[in-house]
């Protein structure tokens, strides 16, 4: 059926949904740009959560018990499904799967650059739960009702489990704070080592962010990136003295007057090199993810084949009777 | 190899029984090979903490959908039959069971 409803009309009925607060669906008429930000969005967000497996699981060999290991492959497991729930969200934009992962692979996308730090001790797999999904959740709360109807809905599933993993990772941390003097003290080197990349985690600053006020009018983000880390680090602090740890920030202290806390600026040129490339571990995730990519080739295939063999067979089968 | 078996895995869309008694539910969306494999990752990827008792996994290229650009004309014929809903009919309040 062709439209006889002209752009100007589409534009006017796509603005009065998002206004209501109303869900856009896949099929409905959607500016080009709002597509395309969406799929920019969505994409990197999927391939964070693909990329997010390898800094835990890099631990899942050395985890220090059964029950350990076990949570840690379940959370993992975990984020690959999240992978796998907003790489079908982005699919639903008219990109394919095989694009995203050579967009990935390439460079062309982005993912969070949280996962281009290193997991140099046990008690990282605690701090990643506990800080870096913890921020995570901080993000992903308000995406629920994001106004791409398929992001909202892979994020409601996303939050369910989310819960889990922040759990987890603090109950570790709780659990060495018990230990021994050294232990603690992996805790606290583990902590100073993740705070501030925690807090990048949300973006740059308002000021130097110039899609925000675009995204913020179609519905897509609800909150700045400032108010979002605000919000993080005010949940933060009560959890860091019940821990017992220190957050290595000198100029984070309670404001009475803003009944929020103050506290200092990550360092900016720092998160820029790491988005651009010159993170610790860039190099290494790409290669990783590209050999497990090319790694499985034989393996699609030979299922594609495999499938194709078995339907031809079916059909001959039928014609037979 | 050849194009056609290079070509991405079909894509399959996924509904769940949350429990007895209720519909199937679409969760989303995945790729297989086969439908066999389909209901293995929707396993996978859907219900990985007992969200389900039952799955549906259906090629999506088999699914026929209304368009949204006739979203008007195809509801239309619903939208001024006020008296299909039982608010429509204004019974006393004295009458009980109604």
């Amino acid at each position: 059926m062709t439209s006889t409803v002209d752009e100007p009309q589409l534009l006017e009925q796509f603005e009065a949904t998002v206004a209501r607060k109303d869900r856009i669906e896949p099929r409905d008429w959607m500016p080009e740009a709002y597509r395309r930000t969406l799929v920019r969005q969505v994409a990197q967000h999927a391939h964070s959560e693909i990329i997010g497996m390898q800094p835990e699981g890099n631990w899942i060999g050395r985890a220090p018990s059964l029950r350990r290991k076990a949570i840690l492959l379940a959370k993992v497991q975990d984020e690959a499904g999240h992978g796998l729930y907003l790489y079908s969200a982005t699919e639903t934009l008219g990109v394919s799967r095989d694009q995203l992962t050579e967009m990935l692979i390439s460079g062309k996308q982005k993912y969070s650059s949280i996962f281009n730090y290193p997991t140099l001790s046990y008690a990282d797999v605690g701090t990643i739960g506990w800080l870096v999904d913890g921020a995570a959740i901080c993000n992903q709360v308000p995406l629920c009702r994001t106004s791409f109807g398929p992001y909202g809905r892979a994020m409601i599933r996303i939050c369910k489990e989310e819960s889990f993993h922040q759990r987890q990772g603090y109950e570790l941390l709780m659990a060495m704070m018990r230990g021994t003097d050294e232990q603690r003290a992996m805790v606290q080197e583990s902590v100073d080592r993740f705070w501030w990349p925690a807090l990048m985690m949300f973006g740059p600053p308002d000021e130097a962010s110039p899609n925000t006020e675009q995204s913020m009018a179609w519905g897509i983000k609800t909150h700045t990136n400032d108010e979002l880390r605000q919000r993080f680090v005010d949940m933060t602090v009560p959890q860091a003295e019940a821990l017992g740890i220190t957050l290595p920030d000198p100029d984070l202290r309670w404001n009475e007057e803003r009944q929020a806390h103050d506290f200092g600026s990550p360092d900016w040129e720092e998160f820029w090199a790491v988005v651009k490339g010159d993170g610790p571990c860039n190099a290494q995730r790409i290669a990783h993810r590209k050999l497990a990519w090319d790694d499985g080739a034989w393996v699609r295939e030979a299922a594609m084949a495999f499938a194709q063999k078995s339907a031809q067979k079916s059909v001959e089968t039928e014609g037979e009777r | 190899m050849s194009d056609q078996v290079r070509a991405e895995w079909p894509l399959y869309e996924v509904f769940v029984r949350g429990k007895r008694g209720l519909n199937h539910v679409h969760v989303g969306s995945l790729h297989a090979a086969d439908d066999q494999m389909a209901l293995r990752h929707a396993r996978d990827v859907y219900t990985r903490r007992n969200e389900g008792v039952s799955i549906w996994v259906v090629p999506s290229a088999a699914i026929t959908a209304s368009s949204p650009d006739e979203k008007d004309p195809l509801f239309a014929p619903s939208g001024d039959k006020v008296y299909r809903h039982p608010t429509f009919y204004d019974i006393p309040d004295n009458v009980p069971h109604m």
